[in-house]
């Protein structure tokens, strides 16, 4: 039985941006769990601290979407890991995401810009 | 997604390999942080701190697997029933409305399905049909069928068989005692046309063509353990009816029943195949006049009943042109095929959807009940539901939650329901009347089960979703603000519990209205003036025999049985405690007539105009039936002694005959013939006072001729004084077969039981609906009582400020009541109007009141409104009471 996501709420917001944040990263190359935590935080210069309780739901969510693909493997010291890589439904969903996203930091620095003198 | 997920070891291997990413995760956290320099200990602390709670977010991810659903079910149920274990009052309150509501509908859908839902227990039943002759031009129903349209129907094509039913009783002899038994009269492929075998031996060759009686029977099993003690070997026996010798052919299984109208037929005992045109029947059945009572058929397969009709109306077309004398235009002939089970269900279908109409209001009514409960509990929890949100419940999954637990309620009430029906049900089964057909199938079955769970199920959806909505709507930040007040009532709840008060008013007025038309029709008909005095009158029944060769009759002619009555009448006049005693024939016994035939004459006045048919119903008494049934006479004279055999024929009719025939005439000495081929009028000679001995709520032609005159074969003893029934019944059976050792006493009844017993089905049925009327009406002043308790607790503060600014206390109470009153006013107005809908169809139910009765509505409705002020009223003290001081502080 197929199982709708809770309705829109705030968290509706954080779960998108992070699934976007999700695909972005694995858009490198398959990684696990561990690894996108270190790499998000790598990346953003430690300004965004992905929870593990939303990360692996939010993972979970996305294999069951058909997004990203899980498989088990090892990691370079010889542990057993499941990875996770991009499938080409992620990519269009990435692609799409990513392009949302422009559109809204553009805006959010538009806003940030003074306005234009004689309009008010 | 795939269905393999359901499966639990996926699921179990899912959840493992789960929890091994999540410990990895957290070794490889450990590690980073011991190459960051970290010592060991506080590394694992620290990593552990940064993952979080590993259980919960286990979970969290295991919730986005699919089917969670189920496993949230169960957990939604059990927590269901921890809440409800918390509040033990509540919980009771709500499952034993919802038992009461759920208990009573299963019971009445139990009747319902057992007599109009089930198809009847014959091969294909949808072919089944009873043919009835309606003679409407002159308002006649059920005339019977002659013997030669019996035949045309036999040979259009349109019936695999037809076979005629005539029930009559019969005496059962050589036997250690004369029986009385139900025999029914049946064409040879009656047996083939049911499509019954027989438990032993056979039943007839439908393709007998015997013309008479065969000299076969097939008896039920009833007879066959209570006359023959179970007799194995008991094929072949010969037994005699009525001094004609029969050998017994077969006996039919236990639950078999013959299809019949009433009782009397259904518990038919023996059946004798008769090829209905020889002896005694040879002349008689020649004629397209004489009718036996009825027949029924099987439609050849692969025609509808509605086809199978329009083949009969083009025959009974043309048998009209071919016989004008046997049926004129005026009469309107007609031929109606009837499925054989509407036939047995009869009149009792509309009580029956009436009271399961009644009883769906009750169960409604008590949905309502519960939804108020909830709705209070709601805003009672509503500050747990904010929280609940307010720490990421979704919305969604409370709104399930609370919708589990009402469902989780209603099906606790279900279940508690039925266990009670389980658990009275042989009192219950005692309350059906008799008559109620099919009343031996009734059982819980597993359908009647299916369906009260169904019921249930929809009951619970029903009643939670008014606070399951709401949850959903909860302002959380307005309920988290107001700091220690555990209650949350919108406006909007408020006004939804408003509504559903008055949707409980108006359902509770439509059931009490609906009971006080039927309470003040069975009123009015118990206190219609019987027309005779049953008191201390005893009936006892004994029947004459009827042989095959009228050489054999001993009773033949009045004048033969003259002797026996005299003799009759005679040795019950010296029995002990009698006063009097009467003879008559069953016809003449007051509102009880088994024999649905012979009664109804089809008269023929002299210098009549018009050919329509006449019809009244006859009866044959001794000259004492009157003064001892108190029938008082009003013109001419009662019948005599000296009128006899050898007199001229003469007849007392009752004051609807001498209106309807003889409207604006003296009847008396006017001269009637009794049948159409009577040789000789009968005289009017006296008029007697409506007995209402045909049918309780209205008066019948009915016609008293004289036992010495006509003679009767079915007879009725009536004695009046002072013994015991069991003691005279003794009596009365040596004195009657000291006379004639070959008859059967029985049917020994007191007038007065026979009186009451007309009216079971109506008592019944209007107790039924009195007893669910109360009900509705506790359920809503339970209701208005708690939505006006709700709104005073609600209002403490604001009474309080009046109170301390010099408001009266009788203003208070006034403020209070008013809020009620305009509840059940609203709800009375909704009622009346509901009611009105309800009264018109249940009109025919009614008698001597209108169905727009203004007394019965408007006193239920201020009955009602009192009972809401009354409910009001102790909410209402408690407003009064507030103590300004106390108050403010909240």
């Amino acid at each position: 039985m197929p199982r709708k996501d809770p309705p829109t709420s705030c968290i509706e917001l954080l779960q998108g941006t992070l699934d976007f944040i999700i695909l972005q990263t694995l858009r490198w190359g398959p990684r696990h769990g561990y690894g996108i935590v270190q790499m998000i935080r790598a990346q953003s210069r430690d300004t965004l601290q992905v929870e593990t309780g939303s990360l692996y739901p939010a993972l979970q969510r996305l294999v069951r979407q058909g997004a990203i693909a899980a498989e088990w493997g090892t990691s370079d010291n010889d542990r057993r890991v499941r990875t996770y890589r991009l499938t080409a439904k992620g990519r269009t969903r990435l692609a799409a995401e990513r392009s949302k996203w422009e559109q809204l930091s553009d805006a959010i620095a538009g806003l940030m810009q003074p306005p234009a003198v004689g309009e008010t | 997604m795939s269905l393999l997920e359901w499966l639990p070891w996926v699921r179990e291997r899912r959840t493992r390999e789960l929890a091994d990413e999540l410990r990895t995760h957290l070794e490889m956290a450990e590690s980073d942080r011991i190459a960051r320099g970290e010592s060991p200990s506080d590394a694992a602390a620290n990593a552990r701190r940064e993952f979080g709670n590993v259980g919960l977010v286990q979970e969290i991810a295991r919730d986005r697997w699919a089917g969670m659903s189920l496993e949230r079910l169960v957990q939604d149920v059990r927590i269901a029933l921890r809440m409800l274990r918390r509040s033990p009052g509540f919980a009771t309150v709500a499952v034993l409305t919802i038992a009461v509501g759920i208990g009573a509908t299963t019971a009445i859908f139990s009747v319902v399905d057992a007599t109009l839902l089930h198809p009847l227990p014959y091969p294909h039943p949808e072919q089944l049909v009873r043919i009835r002759d309606d003679l409407r031009g002159v308002g006649a129903e059920d005339v019977g069928m002659s013997t030669p349209e019996w035949q045309d129907l036999q040979r259009s094509g349109v019936f695999e068989y037809v076979s005629p039913t005539w029930f009559d009783d019969n005496n059962l002899t050589g036997l250690s005692r004369p029986q009385r038994v139900g025999i029914l009269s049946v064409a040879p492929n009656y047996f083939a046309l049911l499509g019954v075998k027989a438990q032993l031996g056979t039943t007839f060759d439908p393709a007998d063509p015997a013309p008479g009686y065969n000299e076969q029977i097939v008896i039920s099993d009833g007879v066959w353990r209570r006359a023959f003690g179970g007799d194995p070997k008991i094929l072949g026996r010969v037994v005699q009816l009525d001094s004609d010798s029969y050998h017994i052919i077969g006996v039919m299984p236990p639950g078999f029943q013959a299809p019949g109208r009433t009782k009397e037929e259904r518990s038919t005992e023996v059946w004798p195949a008769f090829g209905f045109v020889g002896a005694p029947v040879t002349t008689w059945s020649q004629l397209r006049s004489n009718h036996f009572p009825g027949a029924i058929a099987r439609i050849t397969s692969g025609l509808t009943i509605a086809d199978a009709q329009q083949r009969i109306d083009a025959l009974v077309a043309s048998l009209q042109r071919q016989y004008p004398a046997d049926y004129p235009p005026r009469s309107e002939w007609t031929i109606r095929l009837i499925p054989l089970k509407e036939n047995i269900v009869g009149d009792v279908r509309q009580s029956l959807l009436f009271l399961f109409g009644a009883v769906g209001l009750v169960l409604l009514i008590g949905c309502v009940n519960v939804a108020n409960l909830l709705l209070a509990r709601a805003s009672a929890r509503g500050r747990e539901m904010a929280v609940r949100q307010a720490l990421g419940g979704a919305p969604s999954r409370l709104t399930r939650q609370l919708l589990t637990e009402s469902v989780v309620l209603s099906v606790l009430g279900g279940i508690v329901g039925v266990a009670i029906l389980f658990a009275a049900k042989g009192s219950l089964v005692r309350l059906v009347p008799a008559s109620l057909p099919r009343i031996n199938e009734i059982t819980i079955s597993w359908g009647v089960l299916f369906v009260a769970f169904g019921i249930s199920l929809v009951a619970g959806a029903l009643f939670g979703l008014a606070p399951a909505l709401h949850v959903r709507r909860l302002d959380i930040t307005r309920v988290l603000k107001l700091e220690g007040r555990g209650s949350t009532g919108s406006g909007e709840q408020a006004r939804t519990r408003r509504l559903l008060v008055v949707a409980e008013f108006a359902l509770s007025l439509v059931l009490m209205i609906a009971a006080t038309l039927l309470l003040r029709s069975f009123w009015d008909l118990m206190h219609a003036p019987l027309g005779f005095d049953p008191q201390r009158v005893m009936m006892i029944r004994t029947r004459l025999p009827y042989p095959n060769d009228p050489k054999e009759d001993l009773y033949a002619t009045a004048a033969d049985e003259a002797p026996f009555v005299h003799e009759v009448l005679r040795r019950l006049r010296t029995l002990p405690g009698v006063e009097e005693a009467a003879l008559g024939s069953s016809s003449s016994v007051p509102l009880n007539h088994p024999e649905q035939d012979q009664n109804v004459l089809r008269v023929v006045l002299e210098n009549h105009a018009g050919d329509e048919p006449l019809f009244v119903t006859g009866a044959a008494v001794v000259p004492g039936y009157f003064h001892l049934l108190g029938i008082p006479l009003l013109r001419g004279r009662l019948l005599a002694e000296a009128d006899n055999d050898r007199s001229p024929l003469v007849a007392v009719i009752n004051e609807t005959m001498a209106r309807t025939y003889w409207p604006n005439e003296d009847p008396l000495g006017k001269r009637i013939k009794l049948s159409t081929r009577a040789p000789a009028w009968t005289t009017v000679v006296g008029v007697v006072a409506d007995a209402r001995t045909e049918a309780r709520d209205r008066g019948v032609p009915v016609l008293y001729a004289s036992i010495y005159q006509r003679s009767t074969k079915h007879l009725a003893i009536f004695l009046r004084g002072r013994f015991t029934p069991a003691t005279i019944t003794r009596q009365v059976r040596e004195q009657v077969q000291s006379v004639n050792s070959a008859l059967p006493v029985f049917g020994e009844a007191t007038l007065d039981e026979t009186v009451s017993a007309s009216l079971a089905v109506r008592r019944l049925s209007m107790e039924l609906i009195a007893l669910f009327a109360l009900t509705a009406l506790l359920l809503a002043s339970l209701g208005i009582y708690g939505v006006i308790s709700y709104m005073v607790s609600e209002r403490t503060h604001e009474i309080g400020v009046r109170l301390a600014l010099g408001a009266q206390r009788a203003d208070v109470m006034a403020m209070v009541l008013r809020q009620g009153l305009r509840l059940a006013l609203t709800g009375a107005v909704a009622g009346l109007a509901g009611a009105l809908v309800v009264s018109h169809m249940m009109s025919s139910l009614l008698y001597g009141v209108s169905p727009t009765d203004p007394l019965s509505f408007g006193v239920v409705a201020a009955a009602l409104t009192a009972v809401a002020l009354a409910a009001c009223y102790v909410p209402a003290r408690r407003a009064v009471r507030v103590d300004p001081i106390v108050a403010l502080r909240y």
